[in-house]
């Protein structure tokens, strides 16, 4: 029994130290790589042309503003859906998911290929004839891509209230429709919504194909065009990107916790 | 009038993914006039077009394969390797983040570490002597391609198979010993067939995780590696195959094979719910 103990504690080390070591040496790499822009010694030269550069600072304006937009306009269109199928029309909820879950099955690519031939300048909705029409298309593109996230994230937060019961509270105090999802659902649900949102935004930020192909000045294809072109910037720009990653994954994790530690509102 | 309150949702998910699938899927069966047509799904088999698809394949299976045995092996050791506490939690963070880190950043960060210039080809060549480069191997090639997919193939794993580890109950195990079961009877008899459907839907997931993908590719290769996502970005730009209606075929190919996957995916799942109901 202990020298069975003793070799799968063993092995479990060595998967740990493999793993770890496969997923820190490309981040430490990374980072040192990003550093060896000057010559024969270390230096931030490399993140200092990357910030200083003002096609960075637009793209990077640019695609915080469409995750921003993306996130409203996901919550918009999830929050109510899910609190309807919840309250009256749980017999939708198995369709209602799948559709959810098909952007993890349709490749964004042809999702985006489809909206091309759709959306076309000589279509009876050209969506791709101007900037700002574009701009919108790639918000839904990023909506549709971040809709498994979101309704899983909504939904889970829905299941741990009683929807009901508030609903009919809040009916009771003479609240309409939009009052109770603003100043009822929404409140109750935050936490969830905001792991919705910052998974969102984790995904939108570099998003690389929707906005190449809708031809938009994003970020994702800006670090494409660098990396094509420039040898240390790209290392910084990785690095910036997993910080990025990492912060928005922590925030759920704050918000998660805060949640947990006050259990009774 | 309840169903008032659920338009908005579908009239979205018409415009924005069912009809644009739906276009391009009957535009796989029609030639440039609009006729019906069999010949663009005949094409497909056209060389260069087929082994675009094979070798989309091969690295899909390949990634999904060994990310999700490393996953599991990850997975395990966490949940049942007794190993200190702050292991687990550190670990499903991390796999959070990291099954999030695609795309062209992730390319970035394997060229700076497997690349010609990276740390670890420079390292091995300084100390041990070993010119990665010189064996064949390169960043840019399908095991270059396959080791850059792992990096959010395995974390993905690990999110999804945890859960069923946690699952397999102790009194298992225990019940296991008594009845002087071994370590290899308790996993062949009992903890497998538990587990496995959990294991291969998860393995399918990633399978369609990495067929679509574009982004880590094309910044890593850029056009030099000939997979169908990327086959499709260049047709999409410049139509290189010289037949819209070619492409359009490619995308029908890309969903009928992601759409297999995960309809497998959905049986195994289906599966393992009965089983906890």
């Amino acid at each position: 029994m202990s020298a069975a103990n003793k070799e799968s504690r063993l092995g479990a080390w060595i998967a740990m130290a493999v793993g770890a070591s496969y997923f820190l040496l490309p981040l430490i790499a990374t980072f040192e790589f990003s550093l060896r822009m000057k010559r024969g010694e270390y230096s931030f030269e490399a993140y200092e042309v990357v910030f200083g550069d003002p096609q960075f600072q637009a793209t990077f304006g640019y695609s915080i503003v469409m995750a921003i937009a993306t996130i409203l306009m996901g919550i918009l269109l999830v929050v109510p859906t899910a609190y309807w199928v919840h309250l009256r029309m749980p017999k939708l909820r198995p369709l209602v998911e799948f559709i959810t879950l098909l952007p993890l099955v349709i490749p964004a690519i042809v999702i985006v290929f489809g909206y091309l031939r759709m959306y076309n300048s000589s279509s009876i909705i050209p969506l791709t004839g101007s900037e700002h029409a574009t701009d919108f298309l790639l918000v839904c593109s990023y909506v549709t891509l971040s809709l498994p996230y979101m309704y899983r994230s909504v939904d889970t937060g829905l299941r741990t209230i009683d929807v009901r019961t508030l609903t009919e509270a809040a009916e009771a105090l003479g609240a309409n429709r939009a009052t109770i999802l603003l100043r009822v659902i929404f409140p109750n649900i935050s936490s969830a919504i905001l792991s919705g949102a910052f998974l969102t935004f984790a995904v939108v930020i570099g998003e690389f194909t929707m906005a190449s192909l809708l031809d938009r000045p994003a970020f994702g294809p800006y670090l494409q065009l660098i990396g094509a072109n420039r040898a240390y910037e790209p290392s910084a720009l990785a690095v910036i990107a997993f910080i990025v990653t990492w912060a928005s994954m922590g925030l759920i994790n704050v918000f998660g916790r805060n949640r947990r530690t006050l259990p009774t509102r | 009038m309840n169903w008032l309150g659920v338009v908005p949702f579908f009239v979205f998910a018409l415009l924005f993914m069912l009809l644009p699938t739906a276009y391009l899927m009957v535009g796989a069966f029609q030639d440039a006039e609009g006729h019906f047509t069999l010949l663009n799904l005949v094409a497909l088999l056209e060389p260069h077009v087929l082994s675009a698809y094979w070798i989309s394949f091969k690295i899909s299976m390949a990634s999904s394969i060994a990310g999700g045995l490393l996953g599991f092996l990850l997975a395990w050791a966490a949940v049942l390797g007794r190993l200190p506490g702050w292991i687990r939690p550190t670990l499903m963070t991390f796999s959070g983040v990291a099954s999030n880190f695609a795309g062209v950043p992730l390319a970035f960060a394997f060229l700076a570490t497997l690349g010609r210039m990276g740390l670890v080809t420079i390292l091995l060549r300084k100390y041990l002597d070993v010119n990665i480069y010189s064996t064949g191997f390169s960043i840019l090639s399908f095991v270059g391609l396959t080791l850059t997919y792992l990096y959010f193939q395995i974390p993905l794993m690990v999110l999804i198979v945890t859960p069923a580890l946690e699952g397999l109950k102790k009194e298992w195990r225990e019940a296991c010993d008594c009845l002087g079961g071994s370590t290899v009877q308790y996993w062949r008899y009992i903890a497998m067939p538990v587990l496995w459907p959990s294991i291969l839907g998860a393995m399918l997931l990633l399978f369609t995780n990495a067929f679509g993908a574009v982004a880590t590719a094309y910044a890593l290769t850029g056009s030099s590696l000939n997979i169908v996502p990327i086959l499709l970005y260049a047709q999409i730009r410049g139509d290189v195959l010289h037949n819209p209606n070619l492409g359009y075929a490619m995308a029908l190919g890309m969903i009928v094979i992601t759409g297999l996957a995960n309809a497998g995916y959905m049986v195994l799942r289906s599966k393992t719910d009965r089983r906890s109901a």
